[in-house]
């Protein structure tokens, strides 16, 4: 019985240990949050300027971003997610550490971005796009970049690059895996 | 001219001249064209060199000259005046154009320059042609785009050095808000967002309006593929939009304007945000606007991802902080806007041409462009085409003329089959059209529209119902979801041009797609589902054999496909 007591005892120190890791994590993360919301610089703040300064922060929504803001905008959980689900440059877990977006629209579709498209998924082991097992990207497909004059058009972390082609996409991933 | 604004610029002018007279400026060509093509790598590279020190510059990091087929651009001015343009420049190269340049008594040109501005001694002896009168300037008629390369965006008093804040200072100090609507009214301007409206008419809806606040937007949420004319203004010269936004407000008696911009184009965004407290400092906007009675603010609002957020009635939600989807009009926004208070919207370009408008009469506007349409189009050409790029063109001109004598023609001197024009809610164009003079009234009966200026040229080897399988998919991607007609339509027509695609299509498809479109075009709220069915409509017009090809399910589709099948975002976010 003693054995029992302190192995229980055991467990539950670690229980302890463990849930008191996650909530400062936690708290970490809603500190950041908190001050992501209340550093906006506009004087307009909603739930979607909110959600953008949180996703600028953090670049992605975690649960406790939709709290936060349901309680700084007076709106109910529901009303967040409504609109954290709407625009597609919200998601919900975090990215990998280097987000490659590459533009699919018209212009560069004409100049050749399918199969800049096919040579990424195929250099990143994926079939869609979405985080490489490594976790070191997050493959994107965009709309539209804004150069569609250098076309066709990729964007790491947000720098737009011109001129692709299958081959440069390639050196370009293995250079960033390299690092 | 108020003493407020005479001593602003005195300042200014003072700082102009100081800049250009008294060491070399080198100015390097930016934006987001400029990034992808490297300029601030080459910006970089400049400013963590020593020969800043050595040979005693300054530099700076300005607009795109619009000229982007030449991008990097970098281009050097000395205190004798004399410009000269560099073309193609790579980091490699900057560092010994700049020091063969300036390192000597007469400058020794790189072979990549192409032009040259000013007056100097020196010019005598120069062997390149004059800036201006390289075709591609002189076939243009530049009022909103004069100070795109030739300013830093980041800088208001070079602004207020080349004739910057005279037309507000002009309206708030010596016209009444119905002088300025009047004004604008009889320069025949019309909005240069899509729908054509006259933009004088649409300022006196709000003008009697009474209400403690009432709000003026300015659309540049842009997310028409193909098109880069309005973040182009913003990240170039800033302030020709601010300027006419707040003679906006002073017209409509508005008493806060917003600048609505997507989130993530960090170009703009930076541009605008500082250019608007630079503002502030100087008393431009504010309180009492230049010693005027006249009050005003301004900030930059957000919106995420969403296509549909371009439109006036989605925009207000989205600044209101909700889904970006339209709202059922009546009411319209001069009545209940955003918060619903009175509103207008206008767009970026629209606003920018208000000032120049200003300072030179009504009159002198309508004698720019057509009897039909007064002005200038901002064209961005890109896809096949030789010379990709921003350009101001008078209304009026064909578009022949514009691909071919501005744009260069096909890129590689391909033919041109198709022309994809106004971004993807709006039609295909083939060789009959061509002909067509850019003006809203001949563009809308060629089935197309200049909208948001971007006109994508492919080659005799673009596969028709390939690009037109990209812009459905755009549009069932971006369709917000709340009218049925467009979120179900899209997504049917989308499965239609697969089945064409994947050689599953069957000579009955071609009525369901037409059934469909008609639907979505009698169904929905907004531009997105009443115009989705266009660019298949237009390309029934002008390419029907190609899609006849494609119904008897033999068809090859040319291209980097396995089975015909295309890589595109889906609406469900990996996760």
């Amino acid at each position: 019985m003693f054995v029992n007591i302190v192995s229980y005892g055991l467990h539950y120190l670690k229980f302890l240990k463990k849930n008191k890791s996650k909530t400062t994590n936690n708290m970490s993360i809603r500190e950041l949050i908190k001050e992501a919301i209340s550093s906006q610089e506009q004087s307009t703040v909603t739930v979607l300027s909110s959600l953008l300064a949180i996703e600028d922060k953090l670049h992605y929504i975690p649960k406790e971003a939709i709290e936060e803001t349901a309680e700084v905008c007076n709106v109910s959980i529901n009303d967040v997610w409504s609109v954290a689900s709407f625009y597609t440059n919200f998601r919900f877990t975090p990215p990998g550490e280097k987000i490659l977006d590459i533009c699919w629209g018209p212009s560069c579709h004409l100049l050749g971005s399918q199969a800049v498209m096919h040579s990424a998924i195929e250099n990143l082991e994926l079939k869609e796009e979405g985080e490489s097992k490594d976790k070191k990207f997050t493959l994107r497909y965009n709309t539209c970049l804004g150069a569609c004059a250098q076309g066709p058009c990729i964007a790491i972390n947000h720098k737009v690059i011109g001129f692709q082609n299958p081959k440069k996409i390639k050196k370009i991933i293995n250079e960033l895996r390299g690092k | 001219m108020s003493s407020n604004y005479q001593q602003l610029k005195t300042n200014a002018i003072e700082k102009w001249d100081n800049l250009l007279s008294s060491k070399p400026w080198v100015r390097v060509g930016g934006g987001v064209s400029g990034q992808a093509a490297g300029a601030e790598d080459i910006f970089d590279e400049i400013k963590k060199s020593d020969l800043i020190d050595q040979l005693d510059f300054n530099v700076s990091l300005v607009g795109s000259l619009g000229l982007m087929y030449l991008e990097p651009i970098v281009d050097i001015t000395t205190p004798d005046g004399l410009r000269i343009f560099y073309s193609n420049v790579s980091s490699k190269s900057i560092l010994q154009i700049i020091e063969k340049h300036l390192n000597s008594d007469t400058p020794i040109f790189d072979k990549s320059a192409f032009a040259y501005t000013g007056d100097s001694p020196a010019v005598k002896n120069i062997n390149l042609p004059e800036f201006y009168s390289l075709d591609i300037m002189k076939l243009q008629k530049r009022l909103v785009t004069k100070n795109f390369g030739n300013i830093d965006p980041s800088d208001i008093d070079q602004y207020i050095a080349n004739g910057g804040y005279e037309a507000l200072d002009k309206a708030v100090n010596l016209n009444t808000p119905e002088e300025i609507v009047n004004q604008v009214k009889n320069s025949g301007l019309r909005g240069r967002g899509g729908a054509a409206f006259p933009t004088g008419v649409k300022w006196s809806f709000l003008a009697p309006a009474q209400s403690d606040s009432k709000y003026v937007l300015c659309n540049c949420e842009e997310g028409d593929p193909g098109a880069f004319n309005d973040k182009g203004i913003l990240e170039s010269d800033p302030n020709t939009l601010i300027e006419g936004l707040i003679i906006n407000g002073y017209a409509t008696n508005s008493t806060k304007g917003y600048v609505f911009i997507r989130h993530g184009h960090e170009h703009p965004i930076n541009a605008t945000k500082s250019a608007i407290s630079q503002a502030y400092e100087r008393g431009l906007l504010g309180k009492n606007i230049l010693g005027s009675e006249f009050s005003f603010d301004m900030e930059v609002a957000f919106t995420g991802d969403s296509y549909v957020a371009g439109e006036e009635t989605a925009l207000m939600e989205a600044i209101e902080g909700k889904r970006s989807t339209p709202r059922f009009k009546p009411p319209f926004p001069a009545a209940s806007g955003l918060w619903k208070k009175p509103t207008n919207i206008n767009n970026v370009k629209t606003l920018s041409y208000v000032p120049s408008i200003i300072t030179n009469g009504s009159d002198w506007f309508k004698n720019v462009g057509t009897e039909s349409t007064s002005g200038t189009a901002l064209v961005c050409l890109s896809g096949h085409i030789n010379r990709p790029g921003l350009y101001e063109v008078e209304m009026g001109m064909t578009i022949n003329d514009v691909i071919y004598k501005i744009g260069g023609g096909g890129l590689n001197n391909q033919k041109i089959k198709v022309l994809q024009a106004g971004g993807p809610l709006n039609g295909l164009l083939g060789k009959p059209a061509f002909e067509t003079r850019i003006d809203f009234d001949e563009m809308t009966k060629a089935g197309a529209s200049i909208g948001s200026g971007g006109i994508i040229v492919g080659n005799d080897k673009t596969d028709v119902v390939d690009l037109l399988r990209n812009l459905i998919a755009f549009n069932q991607f971006e369709s917000c979801g709340k009218c049925f007609p467009c979120r179900l339509g899209n997504t049917h027509m989308l499965e239609i041009l697969d089945r064409m695609c994947e050689k599953k299509a069957e000579p009955k498809d071609l009525k369901l797609i037409e059934k469909i479109g008609n639907s979505m075009k009698v169904g929905s709220l907004c531009g997105h589902g009443q115009l989705g069915y266009n660019p298949i409509s237009s390309a029934m017009r002008y390419f029907k054999e190609d899609i006849d090809d494609c119904l008897d399910g033999n068809y090859e589709l040319s291209g980097p496909y396995k089975d015909g099948k295309m890589l595109r975002p889906t609406r469900t976010r990996p996760d």
